[in-house]
């Protein structure tokens, strides 16, 4: 009776079918690559010159380290309102922490350590105490924001000397890895630094990602396990490379590696990680999926909800530095609609606003679809009103195309 | 006219990696009982729900005629304007609106867009009526048993003037009691002139009351039967569903009963999550011994998940009295952790709300109880988590084409398959199973028994919740009848019988 395989109608799965099933993961970088050529064609190409394209990271880390920890907190079914404050609130500290000369580590460390903090006192309101997300996030907001006005005196906090404007604006690129080439300019052939580091980094993290997958992909063939279909897996490995040489060419045109470009990278790598390989990240989509079935599999979702709006405090700190840093000034009015951008973000990228589903790179795309979007507008001279137009129309048809791709491929 | 009120001519329905049906032909005549069989992932319900416009017109290939007409249904909503009504396993009320609501939810008449509440309430008593369902309208759903709920659901068909009702395991979720009572009315839904396609793993009931049989096989037709004119048995229909004969419903392998108390219960009560004061089981006191299984019987509503689920770290309940000893140990648990960290392992009996998490993958869900055993410093090793993954979809025969596939996509049996397996790989030395079988068909119910019963041979401890007496007597070394918040008395294996157990559940205890 044992090993008996009722299986005949069970069959392997087409090329074309599993591209049909995973088009939604993506649907994201379809729709990134179509608004980047779309914007490439309105502004003559201007969007997509190194040096614009270096600023798309800056103007938007604040922005996507924000969605990576607001996915987190829709992932499990919350909302956070309060993150735009809380940036400003961090922010803050970290412009008068740093005037006080402990240097720039000790900025840096202690005020994502108040973020942390932040992050505690609402997850407690919100994990034990039981009060929705919702309400905890709204006083947040709030209670932040007139924390900021008390703090900064309701007038400008500005660094005292440069070195933490670099954060923000700063880049990488040792001397010795820097060339100069003859490059054609408007039909003129004038010399330009070329900065090898991002190509060197490029091809590592290449070599890097490739071994990696290659090595998962003959373990499962080597124990029969199922895996996608040959075309499909070379398609994917080309489209990354790819992404990542573009990226890399980029950065080395204009001014190296952009240092925000290193944070997000390493925000992104952790909690990538942390969602797809650690115990932690699964019990976060299990209290999102189902908390009641995650209860009796012996999850404590109390205590992972409580950690996910730590985590999100953490991120929150992070952001202000980088806004400060960015308008090289701690603003009392800092962060206004942050918020909405992160949450916006992590919808565009695919999250579910029922929990249970949503990625670190989704959100990542949705942020920077969102950005470039801000940017192209911006280039071409369309003012902010308009911006705001486009933005909503953006959003509501991401997430009317994630529904619609789900429900086609039978997940609902 | 046509003799037939439904046909269904070669029609193919094709998911990513399942060919849920393979060319199927199918008739049902007017007016009468026609029951579907087979296996767990055969295609029943895919079969009822591209019938019902579940599945859109466009997507699958042949022909569906209704009434003699070709079926162009784009959503459910066209094939209940053709008087079609489908209830599905896994009920569709919503959950707290009241009976009446839920009855007309969806087609409320209203004059000049207002709705006449009062008449609502009494024109709904006329279909509770006919469905025995003895409630005042106005209770929420949830309130009440699965039993109840299901008529509701009927009445609701009724309430939109059905000619053709479609029932997905109607009483898989109910005790033999309410499931006499339900196949009654279906009876005389027929004599009304209703016709009534009726999917069961019940072979019994099928027997009962089926005009017409089809069985189904991997997505294909194997045969259809008339039952008055062939001759049809229960063997006959389980050789054609498996494909093979099974002489055997349960494991007649022999197992020793330890003499240690693994478990012992005493004077445990538990109170009502909503009504801290309304008691649901009143001083219940049980042992379990190790290498033993344990079955408790009783009527739908007679506290037995509430004892087992408040057992399990307080999953039920607004707080409890009483004392648990484990391995002789008293102990207090806080959470179904707590228990878990003990030993104990438990599978609601509601899958869908409490067993699994739907959008997740097969794989995810049978190692969520597990993962600590499957990492190393907080990380997953995903090969070994696949490994064991794919060995329960070996054993159990779970019927996925991936284990990544989405639990939600899988079938009704091969999702409860699914829920097991996550606590078999949890590996607790108590294991407590809520109506492990509902909705699994005969096939796999033995591979189920057959685990069940290598457990206690390794000096496992298990116990059996179930509303099928059969399988309490063929299952359990020892029996304890519960009604009505009390552990009404044991029985050993010996002793029981389905009379007895019956008896049991309704005599009165004196209390003092
Ligand atoms: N939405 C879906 N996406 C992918 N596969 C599906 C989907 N729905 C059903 N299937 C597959 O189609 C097959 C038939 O499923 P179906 O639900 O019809 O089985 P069933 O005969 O009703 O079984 P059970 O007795 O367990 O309820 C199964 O293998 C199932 O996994
Ligand atoms: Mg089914």
């Amino acid at each position: 009776m044992k090993g008996k395989n009722n299986t005949a109608n069970i069959q392997p799965m087409s090329f074309l079918e599993v591209a049909k099933t995973n088009m939604r993961n993506y649907s994201m970088f379809i729709m990134l690559t179509v608004i980047m050529i779309g914007f490439a064609i309105l502004t003559t190409g201007i969007n997509l010159s190194p040096r614009n394209f270096t600023n798309i990271f800056i103007q938007n880390s604040y922005i996507l380290v924000l969605a990576v920890g607001m996915v987190l907190v829709i992932i499990i079914g919350n909302i956070d309102l309060s993150v735009g404050s809380i940036a400003a609130f961090t922010g803050a500290i970290a412009a008068i922490l740093y005037n006080t000369g402990i240097g720039l580590f000790l900025t840096v460390f202690l005020t994502i350590g108040a973020g942390l903090i932040i992050g505690m006192w609402q997850g407690y309101w919100i994990a034990y105490v039981k009060i929705p997300a919702f309400i905890v996030t709204l006083a947040g907001m709030l209670l932040f924001r007139g924390l900021t006005y008390i703090i900064t005196n309701v007038t400008p906090i500005t660094p005292k000397t440069d070195s933490f404007k670099q954060l923000s604006i700063g880049t990488v690129s040792p001397q010795f890895l820097r060339i100069t080439a003859l490059m054609e300019k408007r039909g003129k052939m004038v010399p330009q630094d070329i900065h090898l580091l991002p190509i060197i980094v490029g091809l590592i993290v290449i070599i890097f990602l490739l071994f990696i997958a290659l090595r998962e992909r003959n373990k499962k063939i080597r124990n029969n396990f199922h895996v996608l279909p040959v075309q499909y897996f070379i398609g994917k490995q080309v489209f990354l490379i790819a992404l990542i040489l573009v990226m890399s060419v980029q950065f080395a045109q204009y001014r190296g590696i952009p240092i925000v470009f290193i944070i997000l990278a390493i925000t992104v790598a952790i909690f990538t990680f942390m969602t797809k390989n650690t115990i932690f990240g699964r019990y976060i989509y299990a209290v999102g999926g189902n908390s009641k079935s995650a209860k009796l599999s012996g999850i404590n979702s109390e205590n992972i909800t409580f950690f996910v709006h730590v985590i999100m405090g953490g991120l929150c700190g992070l952001s202000g530095i980088l806004f400060t840093a960015y308008m090289n000034s701690a603003l009392p009015d800092a962060g206004d609609l942050f918020e909405l951008e992160a949450i916006a973000a992590s919808f565009i990228g695919g999250a579910s606003a029922s929990g249970g589903i949503g990625t670190i790179i989704g959100a990542i795309m949705g942020g920077l679809i969102m950005g470039i979007i801000n940017n192209g507008m911006s280039l071409m001279n369309i003012g902010a009103n308009w911006q705001y137009v486009v933005k909503a129309l953006v959003l509501l048809l991401a997430v009317w195309y994630d529904i619609y791709t789900r429900k086609k491929s039978g997940m609902v | 006219m046509n003799e037939y009120i439904l046909e269904v001519q070669n029609l193919t329905k094709v998911f990513p990696g399942v060919r849920a049906l393979d060319n199927v032909s199918f008739k049902v005549k007017k007016g009468e009982i026609h029951c579907l069989c087979g296996e767990n992932g055969a295609g029943k319900s895919t079969l009822m729900k591209v019938v019902s416009g579940v599945h859109p017109h466009d997507s699958f290939n042949g022909k569906v005629s209704f009434n003699g007409k070709e079926t162009n249904y784009k959503t459910v909503k066209d094939s209940e304007n053709d008087n079609m009504a489908i209830i599905h396993q896994e009920l569709a009320l919503s959950p707290y609106l009241t009976i009446f609501e839920n009855i007309f939810l969806g087609h409320i008449k209203t004059k000049h867009g207002i709705i006449n509440w009062n008449k609502l309430i009494i024109d709904s008593r006329q279909y509770l009526k006919k469905v025995g369902l003895n409630e005042n309208p106005e209770t929420i759903v949830s309130k009440m048993g699965v039993g109840k709920q299901q008529l509701v659901e009927i009445a609701r068909a009724l309430s939109k003037n059905v000619e053709l009702l479609i029932l997905d395991e109607p009483t898989s979720s109910l005790n033999d009691n309410e499931s006499e009572k339900l196949l009654l009315l279906i009876n005389e839904l027929k004599n009304e002139g209703i016709t009534c396609i009726m999917i069961s793993h019940k072979l019994n009931e099928v027997m009962e009351i089926a005009d017409s049989i089809t069985i189904l096989r991997d997505g294909q037709t194997i045969n259809s039967y008339d039952v008055k004119k062939d001759n049809v048995s229960e063997e006959l229909i389980i050789k054609q569903m498996v494909g093979r004969d099974m002489t055997h419903r349960f494991p007649d392998q022999t197992h020793d009963v330890g003499t240690i108390n693994v478990l012992e219960v005493k004077d445990w009560s538990v109170f009502h999550p909503e009504y801290p004061d309304l008691e649901v089981v009143r001083n219940a006191s049980f042992h379990l011994k190790q290498g033993e299984i344990l079955a408790f019987c009783g009527p739908m509503g007679a506290g037995r998940t509430e004892l087992m689920m408040s057992l399990f770290g307080k999953a039920y309940g607004s707080r409890s009295t009483g004392q648990v000893f484990v391995h002789g140990r008293e102990e207090h648990f806080h959470t179904p952790k707590d228990a878990i960290a003990k030993g104990m392992g438990y599978v609601s009996e509601d899958r869908k709300d409490l067993g699994l998490i739907l959008i997740q993958s097969v794989k995810n869900n049978i190692s969520n109880s597990s993962l600590k055993k499957l990492s190393y410093m907080g990380i997953i090793n995903k090969g070994k988590e696949t490994l064991e993954a794919e060995n329960y979809k070996k054993s159990l025969n779970i019927k996925t084409p991936t284990v990544n596939q989405i639990v939600n996509n899988l079938s009704g049996g091969n999702q409860q398959k699914v829920v097991l397996s996550r606590c078999l790989l949890a590996d607790p030395d108590i294991f407590i199973v809520d109506e492990p079988t509902r909705g699994i068909d005969v096939g796999a119910k033995y591979e189920i028994y057959s685990i069940l019963k290598d457990l206690v041979k390794e000096g496992k401890s298990v116990i059996i919740v179930t509303s099928e007496m059969p399988e309490a007597i063929g299952m359990a070394d020892r029996i304890y009848v519960m009604n009505e918040g009390l552990i009404k008395g044991e029985l050993s294996r010996a002793e029981a019988s389905q009379e007895k157990i019956m008896t049991m559940a309704l005599k009165k205890i004196e209390e003092n």
